[in-house]
């Protein structure tokens, strides 16, 4: 059992991300998964280690929805707050990580914005990544991409029903209303949408090695 | 359920797209049926990556530590040093053994490199011995197993543990009661790695497996990664 290489992936790790509060550990070398071991145990590093990999988009990703810097503060406080909670329950389901707490933030996320009723009406518009000196710029500019690549070859009424529920937070039978259609066509363009949508990431994930988000900013 | 099929519920579930009553009932019908929890994990994969098409802004200042000092509010920060194990002996065996540590690496460093291939054999062979008959234990928290031997001689089986940075090492340990003895050193890594426990562990004692600074330290000094209690008989 001789060291590996790991030695020079931390170092650049290290080098090339933010720090966490002082005195924190190095934990840059862990998986997700191992990470999500140590924040079962209380490990309030661990959880430090986390929010350093995801805290960003996680933060995006409230912001997007909530249009609101305090709530999307609060719903991510939220969604770490449930990891740290159930971190030791999570072990056994065999999800990704980083799946788990990015779908925690979209639901407290949602949530809020039901209840605070902030949502736009209108065409989410696109917006352009800010200028943030951090090196995982690449990767992530890269993964969104992938993304947006596959949600441009979707048909334009599953594409829309998508993205109305997920980045508007509208509820099915709120869409049906709101663009005028049965509530069965709504979950089926959703369905439909949503399968072709795995099915396209799942082929740029063979074809290129694996651009889709796999292990979020850390893998 | 109202019209549609199960299978369509479950992509409005992966985007959060059902109101209150429906996640209740859909969560509710999710209880029993194994499909429609496959299919939910599958699409919320996929939903996830939709997270990726945001802007990632620079993180407000003070939002690591709201959620820090929120969650640590809730549940008492029991690294380095958990509450069960942070007796003063154990304590004092921590502070006291840096020293020792250091010395132990140089020594092994220095040591023929004849005389560590002989050992190397050696230690080759009596994992072989103990792993051609032994009883399989697994640990909780990873994958991992313990398995031993009717002589009471073990093995630490662990599969892509993630390894070990170069100032690290993982340490297993013997815990029967309030004794925590060290049972040897290992570094993980992709595969499966093999350590033969340096103490014999007899039925009822718990293996468990922690990271510490490396040479190893004579008392734990994180909570267990890994875990296993050995069936007692």
């Amino acid at each position: 059992m001789a060291d590996g290489g790991e030695g020079r992936v931390v170092a650049l790790r290290g080098g090339r991300r933010g720090r966490t509060e002082s005195g924190a550990r190095e934990l840059a070398h862990l998986s997700d998964e191992a990470v999500l071991a140590l924040i079962a145990r209380s490990d309030d590093q661990a959880l430090a280690e986390l929010y350093r990999r995801f805290g960003r988009l996680a933060y995006g990703l409230a912001l997007r929805i909530l249009r609101d810097d305090a709530l999307a503060q609060d719903a991510v406080q939220e969604a770490f707050l449930g990891v740290w909670r159930a971190a030791d329950r999570f072990v056994a389901e065999r999800a990704k990580p980083s799946t788990w707490l990015l779908t925690l933030v979209h639901r407290r996320a949602v949530d809020l914005v039901r209840r605070e009723e902030r949502r736009r009406a209108e065409p989410l518009p696109d917006t352009e990544p800010g200028g943030a000196e951090i090196a995982d710029e690449a990767e992530l500019a890269a993964q969104r991409q992938t993304i947006r690549d596959a949600l441009r070859r979707l048909p334009p009424e599953q594409r829309e029903a998508i993205e109305l529920a997920y980045y508007g937070g509208y509820t099915q039978s709120e869409l049906a209303e709101r663009l005028g259609q049965p509530l069965g066509t709504i979950k089926s363009r959703m369905f439909t949408g949503l399968a072709r949508l795995r099915e396209t990431l799942g082929e740029d994930a063979n074809a290129e090695g694996g651009t889709v988000p796999e292990g979020g900013l850390s893998n | 359920m109202d019209s549609g099929s199960p299978h369509e519920l479950a992509a409005a579930y992966a985007l959060d797209a059902l109101d209150a009553d429906e996640r209740r009932a859909y969560e509710a019908h999710l209880a029993a049926c194994d499909r429609c929890r496959e299919d939910v994990a599958s699409f919320r994969e996929t939903a996830s990556a939709l997270a990726y098409d945001v802007d990632v802004p620079p993180l407000p200042e003070t939002l690591e530590h709201r959620i820090l000092n929120a969650a640590r509010a809730e549940r008492p920060n029991v690294v380095p040093l958990p509450r069960r194990w942070a007796i003063p002996a154990a304590a004092l065996a921590v502070a006291s053994v840096a020293a020792a540590v250091v010395l132990g690496v140089w020594a092994t460093h220095l040591s023929g490199s004849l005389d560590h291939q002989k050992q190397a054999n050696k230690d080759q062979k009596a994992l072989v011995d103990i792993l051609s008959d032994c009883t399989k234990t697994q640990m909780q928290g990873g994958s991992a197993a313990v398995c031993v031997a009717p002589t009471h001689q073990a093995a630490l089986i662990a599969d892509s543990l993630p390894a070990a940075t170069p100032n690290k090492t993982y340490e297993a340990w013997i815990i029967a009661g309030k004794s925590v003895k060290p049972a040897g050193l290992f570094r993980g890594g992709a595969g499966r790695k093999y350590l033969r426990l340096t103490k014999s562990v007899p039925g009822g004692v718990t293996v468990a497996v922690t990271l510490e600074r490396r040479g190893g330290v004579s008392a734990p000094t994180s909570t267990p990664l890994l875990k296993a209690k050995v069936a007692s008989g």
